[in-house]
Protein backbone atom coordinates (compact mmCIF):
# COMPACT_ATOMS: atom_id res chain seq x y z
CA UNK A 1 0.00 0.00 0.00
CA UNK A 2 1.20 3.27 -1.07
CA UNK A 3 1.48 6.05 1.87
CA UNK A 4 -1.03 8.03 0.92
CA UNK A 5 -3.08 4.96 0.54
CA UNK A 6 -2.65 4.38 3.82
CA UNK A 7 -3.09 8.10 5.07
CA UNK A 8 -6.42 8.27 2.85
CA UNK A 9 -7.61 4.79 4.57
CA UNK A 10 -7.03 6.46 8.09
CA UNK A 11 -8.83 10.10 7.26
CA UNK A 12 -11.91 7.60 6.20
CA UNK A 13 -12.27 5.66 9.05
CA UNK A 14 -11.50 9.19 11.78
CA UNK A 15 -14.21 10.51 9.46
CA UNK A 16 -17.15 8.07 10.96
CA UNK A 17 -16.28 9.46 14.09
CA UNK A 18 -18.18 12.40 12.96
CA UNK A 19 -15.41 14.88 15.31
CA UNK A 20 -16.60 12.78 18.96
CA UNK A 21 -13.26 14.01 21.02
CA UNK A 22 -14.28 11.03 22.99
CA UNK A 23 -14.56 8.61 20.30
CA UNK A 24 -11.44 9.86 18.64
CA UNK A 25 -9.46 9.20 21.90
CA UNK A 26 -11.29 5.87 22.19
CA UNK A 27 -10.47 4.96 18.57
CA UNK A 28 -6.76 6.05 18.94
CA UNK A 29 -6.12 3.99 22.32
CA UNK A 30 -7.36 1.18 20.70
CA UNK A 31 -5.46 1.33 17.95
CA UNK A 32 -2.46 1.03 20.29
CA UNK A 33 -3.64 -1.24 21.78
CA UNK A 34 -3.73 -3.91 18.82
CA UNK A 35 -0.12 -2.32 17.52
CA UNK A 36 2.79 -4.82 17.55
CA UNK A 37 5.00 -3.97 20.29
CA UNK A 38 8.78 -3.42 20.51
CA UNK A 39 9.95 -5.78 22.85
CA UNK A 40 10.75 -4.73 26.93
CA UNK A 41 14.50 -4.88 26.14
CA UNK A 42 14.68 -2.30 23.13
CA UNK A 43 12.33 -0.08 25.74
CA UNK A 44 15.65 2.15 26.96
CA UNK A 45 17.05 5.31 26.42
CA UNK A 46 18.75 5.25 23.02
CA UNK A 47 15.47 3.98 21.43
CA UNK A 48 13.43 7.31 22.86
CA UNK A 49 12.18 9.70 20.50
CA UNK A 50 13.35 13.39 21.99
CA UNK A 51 10.54 15.80 21.70
CA UNK A 52 7.88 13.87 23.17
CA UNK A 53 6.53 14.56 26.57
CA UNK A 54 5.33 11.36 27.24
CA UNK A 55 7.54 8.08 26.07
CA UNK A 56 7.74 6.91 23.21
CA UNK A 57 10.37 4.31 21.80
CA UNK A 58 11.02 3.36 18.17
CA UNK A 59 12.91 0.97 16.62
CA UNK A 60 13.20 0.17 12.83
CA UNK A 61 15.14 -2.42 10.55
CA UNK A 62 15.76 -2.67 7.13
CA UNK A 63 14.45 -5.73 5.53
CA UNK A 64 15.18 -6.21 1.32
CA UNK A 65 14.99 -2.70 0.81
CA UNK A 66 12.01 -1.87 3.20
CA UNK A 67 11.74 -0.66 6.70
CA UNK A 68 10.01 -2.00 9.48
CA UNK A 69 9.51 0.45 12.20
CA UNK A 70 8.36 -1.04 15.98
CA UNK A 71 7.42 1.01 18.92
CA UNK A 72 5.78 1.37 22.02
CA UNK A 73 4.69 4.30 24.84
CA UNK A 74 4.08 4.52 28.13
CA UNK A 75 0.88 6.68 27.20
CA UNK A 76 -2.11 5.06 25.93
CA UNK A 77 -3.06 7.51 23.10
CA UNK A 78 0.52 8.48 22.23
CA UNK A 79 0.89 4.74 21.30
CA UNK A 80 -2.36 4.93 19.16
CA UNK A 81 -1.27 7.72 17.33
CA UNK A 82 2.54 6.52 16.47
CA UNK A 83 0.86 3.33 15.25
CA UNK A 84 -0.86 5.93 12.84
CA UNK A 85 2.27 6.56 11.49
CA UNK A 86 3.78 2.83 11.30
CA UNK A 87 0.75 2.17 9.41
CA UNK A 88 1.75 4.88 7.15
CA UNK A 89 5.79 4.36 7.17
CA UNK A 90 6.18 0.68 7.58
CA UNK A 91 7.26 -1.71 4.69
CA UNK A 92 7.94 1.25 2.68
CA UNK A 93 11.51 1.82 1.36
CA UNK A 94 13.52 4.92 2.49
CA UNK A 95 13.01 6.89 -0.46
CA UNK A 96 9.59 6.56 -0.28
CA UNK A 97 9.54 7.75 3.52
CA UNK A 98 11.60 10.05 3.36
CA UNK A 99 9.28 11.84 0.38
CA UNK A 100 6.20 11.32 2.19
CA UNK A 101 3.88 14.69 3.36
CA UNK A 102 2.13 13.41 6.22
CA UNK A 103 -1.49 14.58 5.45
CA UNK A 104 -3.59 13.33 7.78
CA UNK A 105 -3.28 14.52 11.32
CA UNK A 106 -4.76 18.18 9.77
CA UNK A 107 -7.85 16.27 8.06
CA UNK A 108 -8.34 14.11 10.95
CA UNK A 109 -8.84 17.59 13.28
CA UNK A 110 -5.51 16.05 15.51
CA UNK A 111 -3.90 19.38 15.73
CA UNK A 112 -6.92 20.83 16.91
CA UNK A 113 -7.39 17.77 20.13
CA UNK A 114 -4.01 16.40 20.62
CA UNK A 115 -3.14 19.64 21.68
CA UNK A 116 0.51 21.77 20.85
CA UNK A 117 2.42 20.30 23.47
CA UNK A 118 1.47 16.48 21.89
CA UNK A 119 1.68 18.04 17.91
CA UNK A 120 5.43 18.66 18.67
CA UNK A 121 5.51 15.43 20.36
CA UNK A 122 3.94 14.04 16.82
CA UNK A 123 6.32 16.02 14.43
CA UNK A 124 9.31 14.54 16.57
CA UNK A 125 8.36 11.35 16.14
CA UNK A 126 7.51 11.73 12.48
CA UNK A 127 11.17 13.74 11.94
CA UNK A 128 13.03 10.34 14.12
CA UNK A 129 11.20 8.16 11.04
CA UNK A 130 11.87 9.74 8.50
CA UNK A 131 15.83 10.48 10.10
CA UNK A 132 15.98 6.54 10.16
CA UNK A 133 14.92 6.57 6.78
CA UNK A 134 17.44 8.80 5.85
CA UNK A 135 20.14 6.36 7.40
CA UNK A 136 18.82 3.03 5.09
CA UNK A 137 18.61 4.62 2.17
CA UNK A 138 22.97 5.41 2.80
CA UNK A 139 22.94 2.07 3.44
CA UNK A 140 21.29 0.70 0.22
CA UNK A 141 23.06 2.95 -1.75
CA UNK A 142 26.10 1.23 -0.47
CA UNK A 143 25.23 -1.75 -0.91
CA UNK A 144 24.25 -0.89 -5.23
CA UNK B 1 -18.09 38.88 55.06
CA UNK B 2 -20.82 36.89 54.34
CA UNK B 3 -21.67 33.41 56.18
CA UNK B 4 -20.37 30.27 55.05
CA UNK B 5 -23.48 28.83 55.13
CA UNK B 6 -25.67 31.06 52.64
CA UNK B 7 -22.62 31.56 50.50
CA UNK B 8 -24.46 31.07 47.05
CA UNK B 9 -21.78 29.33 44.41
CA UNK B 10 -24.54 29.75 41.28
CA UNK B 11 -24.67 33.73 41.75
CA UNK B 12 -21.16 33.74 42.21
CA UNK B 13 -20.39 31.84 39.14
CA UNK B 14 -22.26 34.24 37.00
CA UNK B 15 -19.91 36.73 37.95
CA UNK B 16 -17.48 34.20 35.79
CA UNK B 17 -18.27 34.56 32.68
CA UNK B 18 -15.74 31.66 31.15
CA UNK B 19 -17.74 29.41 33.35
CA UNK B 20 -20.31 29.62 30.30
CA UNK B 21 -17.95 28.55 27.65
CA UNK B 22 -18.75 24.67 26.05
CA UNK B 23 -15.49 22.45 25.46
CA UNK B 24 -15.46 19.54 22.84
CA UNK B 25 -19.04 20.31 22.94
CA UNK B 26 -19.62 19.90 26.68
CA UNK B 27 -20.16 22.15 29.87
CA UNK B 28 -16.72 23.48 30.56
CA UNK B 29 -15.96 21.98 34.22
CA UNK B 30 -12.88 24.08 35.22
CA UNK B 31 -10.59 22.49 37.65
CA UNK B 32 -7.32 23.50 36.75
CA UNK B 33 -7.32 26.28 39.54
CA UNK B 34 -3.94 25.97 40.79
CA UNK B 35 -2.12 26.53 37.69
CA UNK B 36 -4.40 29.72 37.12
CA UNK B 37 -8.17 30.65 38.52
CA UNK B 38 -10.99 32.38 35.86
CA UNK B 39 -11.76 36.18 36.10
CA UNK B 40 -14.58 37.51 37.93
CA UNK B 41 -16.28 40.50 36.09
CA UNK B 42 -15.26 43.19 38.24
CA UNK B 43 -11.61 41.89 37.51
CA UNK B 44 -13.05 42.10 33.30
CA UNK B 45 -14.65 44.96 33.88
CA UNK B 46 -11.70 46.82 35.56
CA UNK B 47 -9.27 46.26 32.91
CA UNK B 48 -11.27 47.82 30.06
CA UNK B 49 -12.17 50.49 32.64
CA UNK B 50 -8.71 51.19 33.07
CA UNK B 51 -8.04 51.29 29.27
CA UNK B 52 -11.01 53.28 28.31
CA UNK B 53 -10.60 56.11 30.71
CA UNK B 54 -7.26 55.96 32.85
CA UNK B 55 -4.69 54.65 30.65
CA UNK B 56 -1.42 56.59 30.97
CA UNK B 57 2.06 56.04 32.01
CA UNK B 58 2.25 56.84 35.79
CA UNK B 59 4.43 58.13 38.93
CA UNK B 60 6.08 61.27 36.47
CA UNK B 61 3.38 62.35 34.43
CA UNK B 62 1.62 66.09 35.62
CA UNK B 63 -1.38 65.67 33.38
CA UNK B 64 -4.96 64.63 34.42
CA UNK B 65 -4.59 61.01 33.09
CA UNK B 66 -1.48 60.66 34.59
CA UNK B 67 -2.71 61.03 37.70
CA UNK B 68 -5.41 59.01 37.57
CA UNK B 69 -3.81 56.22 36.47
CA UNK B 70 -1.46 56.91 39.25
CA UNK B 71 -3.69 57.06 41.86
CA UNK B 72 -5.40 53.47 40.68
CA UNK B 73 -2.03 51.82 40.60
CA UNK B 74 -1.72 53.17 44.13
CA UNK B 75 -4.76 52.01 45.40
CA UNK B 76 -4.07 48.37 44.38
CA UNK B 77 -0.75 48.58 46.33
CA UNK B 78 -2.68 49.87 49.49
CA UNK B 79 -4.89 47.27 48.98
CA UNK B 80 -2.35 44.43 48.96
CA UNK B 81 -0.94 46.31 52.24
CA UNK B 82 -3.99 45.49 53.54
CA UNK B 83 -4.84 42.06 52.37
CA UNK B 84 -1.53 40.77 53.38
CA UNK B 85 -1.50 43.24 56.53
CA UNK B 86 2.20 44.70 55.91
CA UNK B 87 3.03 47.52 58.10
CA UNK B 88 3.05 49.97 55.24
CA UNK B 89 1.98 50.09 51.59
CA UNK B 90 6.19 50.62 50.82
CA UNK B 91 6.86 46.79 51.79
CA UNK B 92 4.96 45.79 48.38
CA UNK B 93 7.02 45.78 45.27
CA UNK B 94 5.05 44.71 42.81
CA UNK B 95 6.46 42.08 39.94
CA UNK B 96 5.33 39.80 37.48
CA UNK B 97 4.57 36.89 39.55
CA UNK B 98 5.87 34.77 42.27
CA UNK B 99 9.11 33.47 40.47
CA UNK B 100 10.16 36.87 39.46
CA UNK B 101 9.83 38.28 43.03
CA UNK B 102 11.68 35.10 44.72
CA UNK B 103 14.17 35.53 41.85
CA UNK B 104 14.50 39.22 42.83
CA UNK B 105 14.89 37.91 46.59
CA UNK B 106 17.90 35.40 45.24
CA UNK B 107 19.21 38.11 43.37
CA UNK B 108 19.18 41.25 45.45
CA UNK B 109 19.13 40.27 49.09
CA UNK B 110 21.35 36.51 48.14
CA UNK B 111 24.09 38.42 46.38
CA UNK B 112 24.50 40.50 48.44
CA UNK B 113 24.51 38.58 51.93
CA UNK B 114 25.03 35.33 50.36
CA UNK B 115 29.10 34.05 51.18
CA UNK B 116 31.29 30.85 50.46
CA UNK B 117 29.94 27.85 52.77
CA UNK B 118 26.80 29.68 54.05
CA UNK B 119 23.60 27.42 53.49
CA UNK B 120 20.04 28.22 52.19
CA UNK B 121 17.23 25.86 53.41
CA UNK B 122 14.46 24.58 50.72
CA UNK B 123 12.02 21.80 51.31
CA UNK B 124 10.96 18.87 48.60
CA UNK B 125 8.20 19.74 47.82
CA UNK B 126 8.92 23.26 46.45
CA UNK B 127 8.01 24.83 43.01
CA UNK B 128 11.02 24.34 40.59
CA UNK B 129 10.62 28.47 41.15
CA UNK B 130 11.45 28.52 44.46
CA UNK B 131 14.30 25.95 43.75
CA UNK B 132 16.41 27.26 40.37
CA UNK B 133 16.93 30.84 41.83
CA UNK B 134 18.71 29.68 44.75
CA UNK B 135 20.49 27.26 42.89
CA UNK B 136 22.04 29.37 40.63
CA UNK B 137 22.86 31.76 43.48
CA UNK B 138 24.35 29.71 45.83
CA UNK B 139 26.04 27.96 42.64
CA UNK B 140 27.65 31.76 42.12
CA UNK B 141 28.73 32.17 45.89
CA UNK B 142 29.39 28.88 46.63
CA UNK B 143 26.68 28.74 49.28
CA UNK B 144 24.79 25.22 49.77
CA UNK B 145 21.56 24.59 49.34
CA UNK B 146 20.05 21.86 51.62
CA UNK B 147 16.68 20.34 51.51
CA UNK B 148 13.52 19.77 53.74
CA UNK B 149 12.84 16.16 53.24
CA UNK B 150 9.16 15.16 53.32
CA UNK B 151 7.12 11.85 54.56
CA UNK B 152 4.94 10.04 52.34
CA UNK B 153 1.63 11.61 53.34
CA UNK B 154 3.25 14.95 51.58
CA UNK B 155 4.27 16.59 55.02
CA UNK B 156 7.14 18.31 55.53
CA UNK B 157 9.64 16.86 58.35
CA UNK B 158 10.15 19.43 61.25
CA UNK B 159 12.49 17.35 62.79
CA UNK B 160 15.13 16.98 60.21
CA UNK B 161 14.40 21.10 59.14
CA UNK B 162 16.15 21.62 62.75
CA UNK B 163 18.66 19.56 62.10
CA UNK B 164 19.17 21.52 59.01
CA UNK B 165 19.17 24.86 60.69
CA UNK B 166 22.89 25.92 61.89
CA UNK B 167 24.72 29.64 62.43
CA UNK B 168 25.24 29.01 58.83
CA UNK B 169 21.82 29.11 57.66
CA UNK B 170 21.36 32.29 56.02
CA UNK B 171 17.99 32.04 54.19
CA UNK B 172 15.27 29.62 54.42
CA UNK B 173 12.54 29.68 51.31
CA UNK B 174 9.58 27.21 51.83
CA UNK B 175 6.11 26.86 50.06
CA UNK B 176 3.33 28.26 52.33
CA UNK B 177 0.95 25.51 50.23
CA UNK B 178 2.34 23.02 47.85
CA UNK B 179 1.29 23.40 44.38
CA UNK B 180 1.43 19.20 43.63
CA UNK B 181 0.12 18.27 46.90
CA UNK B 182 -2.12 20.91 48.61
CA UNK B 183 -0.16 20.80 52.08
CA UNK B 184 -0.15 23.68 53.93
CA UNK B 185 3.27 24.11 55.65
CA UNK B 186 3.26 24.79 59.17
CA UNK B 187 5.19 28.39 58.27
CA UNK B 188 4.93 30.08 61.64
CA UNK B 189 6.87 26.98 63.07
CA UNK B 190 9.46 27.41 60.35
CA UNK B 191 9.77 31.11 60.47
CA UNK B 192 10.00 31.19 64.63
CA UNK B 193 13.04 28.23 64.37
CA UNK B 194 14.69 30.07 61.29
CA UNK B 195 15.16 33.43 63.26
CA UNK B 196 16.61 31.73 66.41
CA UNK B 197 19.62 31.43 63.71
CA UNK B 198 19.00 34.75 63.00
CA UNK B 199 17.63 33.39 59.45
CA UNK B 200 15.59 35.25 56.95
CA UNK B 201 12.38 33.58 55.66
CA UNK B 202 11.02 33.84 52.19
CA UNK B 203 7.33 32.38 51.88
CA UNK B 204 5.82 31.28 48.43
CA UNK B 205 2.97 31.84 49.02
CA UNK B 206 1.77 31.46 45.11
CA UNK B 207 -0.93 28.59 46.06
CA UNK B 208 -2.06 29.67 49.88
CA UNK B 209 -3.10 33.34 48.99
CA UNK B 210 -6.07 32.48 47.53
CA UNK B 211 -7.23 30.15 49.91
CA UNK B 212 -5.79 31.40 53.66
CA UNK B 213 -6.03 34.39 54.97
CA UNK B 214 -2.34 36.21 55.74
CA UNK B 215 -0.88 38.53 58.31
CA UNK B 216 2.86 38.50 57.44
CA UNK B 217 3.03 40.34 60.53
CA UNK B 218 1.90 37.51 62.62
CA UNK B 219 3.66 35.41 60.72
CA UNK B 220 6.79 37.42 61.19
CA UNK B 221 7.80 36.67 56.93
CA UNK B 222 10.71 38.49 55.99
CA UNK B 223 9.61 37.87 52.40
CA UNK B 224 5.94 37.15 51.05
CA UNK B 225 5.31 35.92 46.80
CA UNK B 226 2.36 36.15 45.28
CA UNK B 227 1.20 35.73 42.22
CA UNK B 228 -2.64 37.88 41.20
CA UNK B 229 -3.65 35.13 38.38
CA UNK B 230 -3.90 32.23 41.16
CA UNK B 231 -5.89 34.65 43.19
CA UNK B 232 -8.75 35.80 40.53
CA UNK B 233 -6.31 38.66 39.61
CA UNK B 234 -4.92 39.05 35.90
CA UNK B 235 -2.03 37.36 34.67
CA UNK B 236 1.63 39.37 34.66
CA UNK B 237 1.23 40.69 38.09
CA UNK B 238 2.83 39.41 41.33
CA UNK B 239 3.81 40.97 44.48
CA UNK B 240 6.93 40.68 46.77
CA UNK B 241 6.29 41.59 50.37
CA UNK B 242 9.48 42.77 52.28
CA UNK B 243 10.37 43.89 55.65
CA UNK B 244 11.34 47.69 54.98
CA UNK B 245 14.58 47.31 57.19
CA UNK B 246 15.75 44.54 54.97
CA UNK B 247 14.36 45.54 51.69
CA UNK B 248 16.24 48.94 52.08
CA UNK B 249 19.63 47.01 52.56
CA UNK B 250 19.28 45.32 49.40
CA UNK B 251 20.34 46.68 46.14
CA UNK B 252 18.16 47.31 43.09
CA UNK B 253 17.29 43.92 41.26
CA UNK B 254 17.22 45.71 37.54
CA UNK B 255 18.52 49.04 36.35
CA UNK B 256 16.69 51.46 34.44
CA UNK B 257 13.66 54.43 34.79
CA UNK B 258 11.27 54.72 37.85
CA UNK B 259 13.89 53.23 39.95
CA UNK B 260 16.23 55.97 40.13
CA UNK B 261 16.72 59.79 41.93
CA UNK B 262 19.48 61.56 40.18
CA UNK B 263 21.28 59.71 37.22
CA UNK B 264 24.44 61.18 35.89
CA UNK B 265 27.20 59.25 33.81
CA UNK B 266 29.93 59.55 37.21
CA UNK B 267 26.68 58.08 40.06
CA UNK B 268 23.30 57.09 40.15
CA UNK B 269 21.57 57.53 42.98
CA UNK B 270 18.22 54.91 43.68
CA UNK B 271 14.85 55.86 44.32
CA UNK B 272 13.12 54.46 48.16
CA UNK B 273 11.47 51.56 48.18
CA UNK B 274 9.13 50.15 46.98
CA UNK B 275 10.41 52.22 43.63
CA UNK B 276 13.59 51.10 44.05
CA UNK B 277 12.64 47.43 43.06
CA UNK B 278 10.42 48.34 40.09
CA UNK B 279 12.61 49.54 37.12
CA UNK B 280 10.41 50.57 34.53
CA UNK B 281 7.17 51.01 33.51
CA UNK B 282 5.51 48.69 35.10
CA UNK B 283 2.18 45.88 33.89
CA UNK B 284 -0.21 49.13 35.24
CA UNK B 285 -3.68 47.76 33.47
CA UNK B 286 -3.68 44.56 35.14
CA UNK B 287 -1.96 45.71 38.91
CA UNK B 288 -5.03 47.65 38.60
CA UNK B 289 -7.39 45.34 37.98
CA UNK B 290 -5.87 42.85 41.18
CA UNK B 291 -7.56 45.53 43.36
CA UNK B 292 -10.64 43.89 42.57
CA UNK B 293 -9.68 40.58 42.52
CA UNK B 294 -8.62 41.25 46.06
CA UNK B 295 -12.12 42.61 46.65
CA UNK B 296 -13.72 39.72 45.17
CA UNK B 297 -12.23 37.79 47.53
CA UNK B 298 -12.42 39.48 50.91
CA UNK B 299 -16.45 40.16 49.59
CA UNK B 300 -16.66 36.54 50.12
CA UNK B 301 -14.54 36.20 53.18
CA UNK B 302 -11.17 33.64 52.95
CA UNK B 303 -12.55 31.17 56.03
CA UNK B 304 -15.74 30.90 53.79
CA UNK B 305 -13.60 30.41 50.39
CA UNK B 306 -11.36 27.42 51.71
CA UNK B 307 -14.54 26.04 53.74
CA UNK B 308 -16.06 25.66 50.25
CA UNK B 309 -13.47 24.68 48.47
CA UNK B 310 -12.76 21.69 50.99
CA UNK B 311 -16.45 20.64 50.64
CA UNK B 312 -15.48 20.16 47.38
CA UNK B 313 -12.32 18.70 47.78
CA UNK B 314 -13.75 16.11 50.85
CA UNK B 315 -16.66 15.19 48.19
CA UNK B 316 -14.00 14.27 45.33
CA UNK B 317 -12.13 12.38 47.77
CA UNK B 318 -15.20 9.98 48.56
CA UNK B 319 -16.11 9.72 45.23
CA UNK B 320 -12.90 8.86 43.61
CA UNK B 321 -12.69 6.08 46.33
CA UNK B 322 -15.00 4.37 44.35
CA UNK B 323 -12.95 4.20 41.11
CA UNK B 324 -10.71 1.16 41.18
CA UNK B 325 -6.94 1.91 41.29
CA UNK B 326 -7.26 5.36 42.23
CA UNK B 327 -4.31 6.67 44.88
CA UNK B 328 -4.55 10.10 45.86
CA UNK B 329 -0.63 11.52 46.11
CA UNK B 330 -0.43 13.92 48.96
CA UNK B 331 -2.68 13.37 52.31
CA UNK B 332 -1.45 15.66 54.52
CA UNK B 333 -3.63 16.65 57.47
CA UNK B 334 -3.78 20.36 56.46
CA UNK B 335 -4.69 20.96 52.91
CA UNK B 336 -5.87 23.61 50.25
CA UNK B 337 -8.36 21.97 47.89
CA UNK B 338 -5.26 20.28 45.48
CA UNK B 339 -6.25 16.88 44.52
CA UNK B 340 -3.45 14.96 42.79
CA UNK B 341 -3.60 11.39 42.05
CA UNK B 342 -3.24 8.37 39.91
CA UNK B 343 -5.25 5.36 38.39
CA UNK B 344 -3.35 2.22 38.17
CA UNK B 345 -2.85 1.01 34.71
CA UNK B 346 -3.37 4.44 33.20
CA UNK B 347 -1.08 7.45 32.56
CA UNK B 348 -1.90 11.00 34.30
CA UNK B 349 -1.94 12.37 29.85
CA UNK B 350 -4.24 9.89 29.06
CA UNK B 351 -6.47 10.85 32.37
CA UNK B 352 -5.82 14.40 31.13
CA UNK B 353 -6.84 13.78 27.85
CA UNK B 354 -9.84 12.08 27.73
CA UNK B 355 -11.18 14.48 30.40
CA UNK B 356 -11.12 17.04 28.17
CA UNK B 357 -12.92 15.45 25.74
CA UNK B 358 -15.72 15.59 28.56
CA UNK B 359 -14.83 19.26 29.02
CA UNK B 360 -13.13 18.58 32.05
CA UNK B 361 -10.04 21.01 32.59
CA UNK B 362 -7.08 18.45 34.68
CA UNK B 363 -3.50 19.57 34.94
CA UNK B 364 -1.38 16.22 33.93
CA UNK B 365 2.41 16.24 34.75
CA UNK B 366 5.17 16.84 37.39
CA UNK B 367 3.66 20.42 37.76
CA UNK B 368 6.85 22.06 38.24
CA UNK B 369 7.88 19.69 40.95
CA UNK B 370 10.37 17.68 40.00
CA UNK B 371 12.55 16.70 42.68
CA UNK B 372 9.04 15.80 44.38
CA UNK B 373 8.04 13.60 42.15
CA UNK B 374 11.67 11.87 42.81
CA UNK B 375 10.41 11.56 45.87
CA UNK B 376 7.74 9.73 45.45
CA UNK B 377 9.27 7.71 42.65
CA UNK B 378 6.44 9.08 40.36
CA UNK B 379 6.80 10.43 37.12
CA UNK B 380 3.88 13.20 37.68
CA UNK B 381 0.29 12.89 38.74
CA UNK B 382 -3.15 14.09 37.51
CA UNK B 383 -4.83 17.46 39.14
CA UNK B 384 -7.93 18.66 40.15
CA UNK B 385 -7.96 22.00 42.00
CA UNK B 386 -10.98 23.44 43.37
CA UNK B 387 -11.89 27.09 43.56
CA UNK B 388 -14.95 29.03 44.89
CA UNK B 389 -17.05 28.32 41.58
CA UNK B 390 -16.70 24.50 42.20
CA UNK B 391 -19.42 22.38 42.56
CA UNK B 392 -19.85 18.72 43.53
CA UNK B 393 -21.94 18.08 40.35
CA UNK B 394 -18.92 19.10 38.63
CA UNK B 395 -17.19 16.30 40.29
CA UNK B 396 -19.65 13.83 39.52
CA UNK B 397 -19.25 14.76 35.79
CA UNK B 398 -15.53 14.68 36.40
CA UNK B 399 -15.64 11.11 38.32
CA UNK B 400 -18.34 9.94 35.53
CA UNK B 401 -15.49 10.79 32.67
CA UNK B 402 -13.09 8.66 35.22
CA UNK B 403 -14.96 5.34 34.78
CA UNK B 404 -16.16 5.55 31.46
CA UNK B 405 -12.14 5.97 30.60
CA UNK B 406 -10.92 2.99 33.17
CA UNK B 407 -14.17 1.11 32.21
CA UNK B 408 -12.47 1.90 28.05
CA UNK B 409 -9.25 1.53 28.74
CA UNK B 410 -9.68 -1.76 31.21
Amino acid sequence: MATTEAQDQIIEEFAILDGDQEMMNFYIVELGQKMELLGEEYMIDDNLVKGCQSKVWLKSELTGDKVKYLADSNTAITKGLVSLLIRVFSGQTPEDIISTEIYFPEKIGMSRFIGTQRSNGFLAMIKQMKLEAIAYRVVLENQN
Amino acid sequence: MIQASVLDIKEIRTQFPILQEEVNGKRLVYFDNAATTQKPNAVLKALEEYYHHKNANIHRGIHTLAEKATTAFEETRKRVKSFINATEAEEIIFTKGTTESINLVASSYGRKFLKAGDEVIISTMEHHSNIVPWQMICEEKGAILKVIPVNDNGELLLEEYENLLSEKTRIVSVVYASNSLGTINPVKTIIKKAHEYSAVVLLDGAQATAHLDIDVQDLDADFYALSAHKMYGPTGVGVLYGKRDLLEKMPPYQGGGEMIKDVSFEKTTYNDIPYKFEAGTPNIADVVGFKYAMDFVDEIGKPNIHAHEMAVYDYAVEKMEEIPGFQPVGIALKKVSVLSFLIDGIHPFDIGQMLDARGVAVRTGHHCTQPLMDRYGIEGTARASFSIYNTKDEVDVMVDALKRIINFIK
